[in-house]
């Protein structure tokens, strides 16, 4: 199976992300899966006139592409143009290059949250008219439109995250490697379901702090940042908790809020981010599939049973208090 | 007779380049360096609350990530007047080395050293060993670096939750309070680094190339059997020259970096064959030939604005060109030893001038000053201390930040109305140098540095100007942002 690698507008993150794979050497494991990489901007040998070459071969049918993966937003400005990028070398606008290839490769990776929904690019006002590839935000479309199938049925498939865990891009190359991905292994927003079924609550160290609705006040303490500092773990979907980042790492390892970065149009949350909006009290993001009477009933109730070992540690940046040693009565 | 040539893309640097080159005579008589992709971070930022930036910004780049990051906390930090306890400075300091080392080994084996293998130089002596060990994805470095490189970053899950792409890093210090055995783990990672640097990349003690002082104390540490993966590019620089191709303007900058209690580890200044402070008040963005539209002269950052246009007569690139005091600077690891004074980087440029060989051996030799001092660093922590100071932002204010990313100089220029950002101005590394023209027509570094190379109208691109373009270890997402 061999993959065309595109960087359209982005930040490059999601390749350096994958770079940053920690189950042995990337390409050895590449090869080793059968995947073979065509041309990827940031580790090949060709440029200039021979990757132009290459790509335009993939372009026009000469060369097959199993997989293409593209990486950063799609940009159409201005003015419908694309000409905010050019793909270097030439006048030909990268949202071309990318629809034209498209429309021939047997599947279509979009690889972060730039390519799956316009993500970071498509902030604020938007100056460039960004997009995903089959995502406006929340809304399909996108550069492709809402109706783009592969040859094989498969919708682009959305390994969102800004950005995406170094293993979600190998797994799913390796899936479709294997023949393994079908339409029942993605979501309704075409993500993996391996790490898009899951919660980013899964697995937060800061669980206890959570149940007890004791949270954190302000950068480097302890508690629960769902109440004040704005995070949405318990809504995002992804398994960063169960599957860390860089060894131990994840967003709430390092002490700060889950961003929602796997979601569509996360990059406008509609308050600031390391805060959580509230409506009398109640912060206005609830977590996944809890009923809002209920959620604010057990809040209640277990801020009235927090243990004062929880309630301490969490407004302090270590453990003032330790769970205390219960002998067994003999 | 002169033709135009247009060359790209350029791979392995960090985004989009494309150069036209004029050719002439078989050299290369004018280049212009075209960034082409426009994303218009600073348009987006504008309106936003100012601690949104710090989702905003590392944003901008995926390899100087966290350098962003600093240079937006370091913004914010100086509009509210307020500084980090000693745990969140030496956080911040570990985070932005371990992002800035991690980014020398990867420019030196993924970016740089794959050129090497090119059959342009299938008769060089040097060849079987560059194709065998650098050839891009397939060489025994890249399966020996990736996974040190991955463990290395371990720094990150631990200091920052992960990598790229912070919230850790923050005006008041740190999100990421470490306990003891978090330290000890920390530090079983930089031991293990150290490790691989000293066996593999150097074949020797850092402490060790620390203490070359000269070109030719390097030569002879480089004649002694010891191995290493630098000395393969010592052998291949002793053969191509690589020590008088690449020449920019000979003026180095740097704003200087890694916060020590009283001073910056590496400080700012400026060298030009001998040194002189830096005067940040004197840095204008001059955009006569870049894509943006304004009125009037060239301007400071503080007073800057981020206008995209469609078209513009004599325009060529999404880059702006920054001037200090209207003239042309280079920055990177070789202007922040140079202007730290260390005597290796200012013998490596006393004779002929900036080079490519000069600029990837201060790389190295950066990596060979920094690591010991994050071991410092490490050891300097105190659990149970703060890490995090609180602050509140004046609705009026601005601030500056001024960092150095691996690849050079990074300033952020924030001013704050209503509480909103009303308007914020980026200067990166490769602003600087791969900046077009400016005003009066000088050329940028990049440019500057490639006229006068071989090349022709029809055949293939010498690798030379390879060589040139990525001695700069450029970021083009950041450049243009």
């Amino acid at each position: 199976m061999n993959l065309l690698w595109l960087q359209s507008g982005g930040c490059g993150g999601c390749t350096l992300s994958w770079l940053g794979s920690e189950n042995g050497p990337l390409f050895r494991l590449l090869a080793d899966e059968g995947i073979d990489i065509l041309w990827h901007p940031s580790l090949s040998e060709a440029c200039l006139d021979d990757a132009r070459e290459l790509i335009a071969r993939c372009t026009d049918g000469r060369e097959t592409v199993d997989v293409l993966c593209i990486e950063g937003s799609l940009l159409r400005g201005p003015l419908g143009s694309g000409g905010f990028h050019r793909f270097g070398g030439g006048a030909k606008p990268m949202v071309d290059w990318v629809r034209q290839i498209a429309g021939r490769a047997r599947h279509v990776v979009a690889v972060g949250s730039c390519s799956a929904w316009g993500g970071i690019t498509a902030a604020g006002m938007n100056p460039t008219d960004a997009c995903g590839l089959q995502y406006d935000g929340e809304v399909a479309g996108g550069l492709l439109g809402p109706e783009f199938r592969d040859p094989s049925g498969l919708p682009v498939i959305n390994v969102a995250g800004c950005p995406p865990h170094p293993d979600w891009i190998t797994e799913t190359l390796a899936m479709l490697a294997h023949g393994r991905l079908g339409a029942a292994q993605l979501d309704d927003l075409g993500r993996p379901r391996f790490f898009a079924d899951q919660l980013v609550h899964h697995g937060c160290p800061r669980n206890e702090y959570y149940e007890f609705k004791a949270s954190a006040e302000k950068h480097s303490d302890q508690g629960c940042l769902m109440e004040h500092l704005g995070c949405g773990g318990t809504q995002a979907h992804a398994d960063c908790n169960q599957r860390l980042w860089n060894g131990e790492g994840s967003c709430l390892r390092g002490g700060y809020a889950c961003i929602r970065c796997t979601e569509p149009g996360f990059e406008e949350p509609g308050h600031a981010f390391e805060s959580t909006p509230k409506v009398a009290g109640i912060p206005i993001g609830l977590p996944a599939d809890m009923p809002k009477a209920w959620f604010i009933a057990l809040a209640a109730l277990s801020k009235s049973a927090t243990p004062a070992r929880v309630r301490e540690n969490a407004t302090a940046d270590h453990q003032l208090r330790a769970p205390s040693v219960k002998r067994i009565k003999k | 007779m002169t033709i135009r040539r247009v060359v790209g893309p350029f791979n392995r640097v960090e985004g989009d380049l494309e150069v036209s080159l004029a050719i002439s005579d078989g050299r290369v008589a004018a280049a212009y360096v075209n960034s082409p992709l426009y994303r218009g971070f600073e348009q987006i930022l504008q309106g936003k609350l100012p601690a949104d930036a710090l989702v905003l910004v590392p944003r901008i780049c995926g390899i100087c990530s966290v350098a962003q990051s600093a240079a937006a906390a370091l913004a914010l930090a100086d509009a509210a007047g307020i500084a980090p306890p000693a745990n969140g400075r030496i956080a911040a300091n570990l985070t932005l080395a371990a992002e800035n080392l991690a980014d020398h080994l990867t420019h030196f084996y993924l970016f740089f050293m794959p050129d090497f293998a090119r059959e342009d130089y299938k008769s060089r002596r040097w060849h079987d060993g560059a194709v065998a060990r650098f050839r891009a994805t397939a060489g025994t470095a890249h399966n020996e670096v990736l996974p040190v490189r991955a463990r290395f970053m371990q720094t990150m899950g631990l200091l920052a939750g992960k990598w790229p792409h912070t919230l850790a890093v923050q005006p008041g210090g740190s999100t990421r309070p470490l306990q003891s055995s978090e330290i000890f783990r920390l530090h079983r990672i930089l031991r293990e680094f150290r490790g691989f640097l000293e066996g593999v990349t150097f074949g020797a003690k850092l402490e060790q190339l620390a203490a070359i002082a000269s070109r030719q104390q390097l030569d002879t540490w480089h004649a002694k059997t010891g191995g290493g993966d630098l000395r393969a590019f010592l052998d291949i620089a002793a053969d191509l020259d690589l020590w008088h191709v690449g020449r920019g303007t000979d003026r180095f900058m740097s704003y200087g970096c890694y916060q020590e209690p009283d001073r910056r580890l590496f400080p700012a200044g400026l060298w030009a064959g001998s040194a002189s402070p830096l005067d940040v008040a004197q840095i204008s963005e001059d955009i006569s030939h870049a894509w943006y539209a304004a009125a009037g002269l060239p301007q400071h950052p503080a007073a800057g604005s981020t206008l995209p246009v469609a078209a513009k007569e004599g325009a060529y690139s999404w880059c702006k060109a920054p001037r200090l005091a209207g003239q042309v600077v280079e920055t990177g690891a070789l202007a922040r030893q140079l202007v730290a004074g260390h005597p290796l980087a200012r013998d490596m440029v006393a004779g002929s001038g900036g080079s490519v060989a000069a600029r990837v051996v201060a790389r190295m030799l950066e990596i060979v000053l920094v690591l010991p001092a994050m071991e410092r660093w490490l050891a300097e922590l105190t659990p149970g201390e703060p890490w995090c100071a609180t602050h509140k932002l004046a609705d009026e204010t601005a601030g500056v930040g001024l960092i150095e990313a691996a690849r050079g100089s990074l300033g952020h220029w924030l001013t704050v109305r209503r509480g909103r950002i009303h308007t914020y101005q980026i200067i990166a590394p490769t602003t600087w140098n791969f900046s077009p023209r400016d005003g009066a027509g000088t050329p940028g570094v990049l440019e500057q540095a490639l006229a006068g190379l071989p090349a022709s109208s029809a055949e293939p691109l010498p690798a030379m100007i390879h060589h040139v373009v990525r001695s700069f270890d450029p970021c083009m997402v950041c450049t243009v942002h």
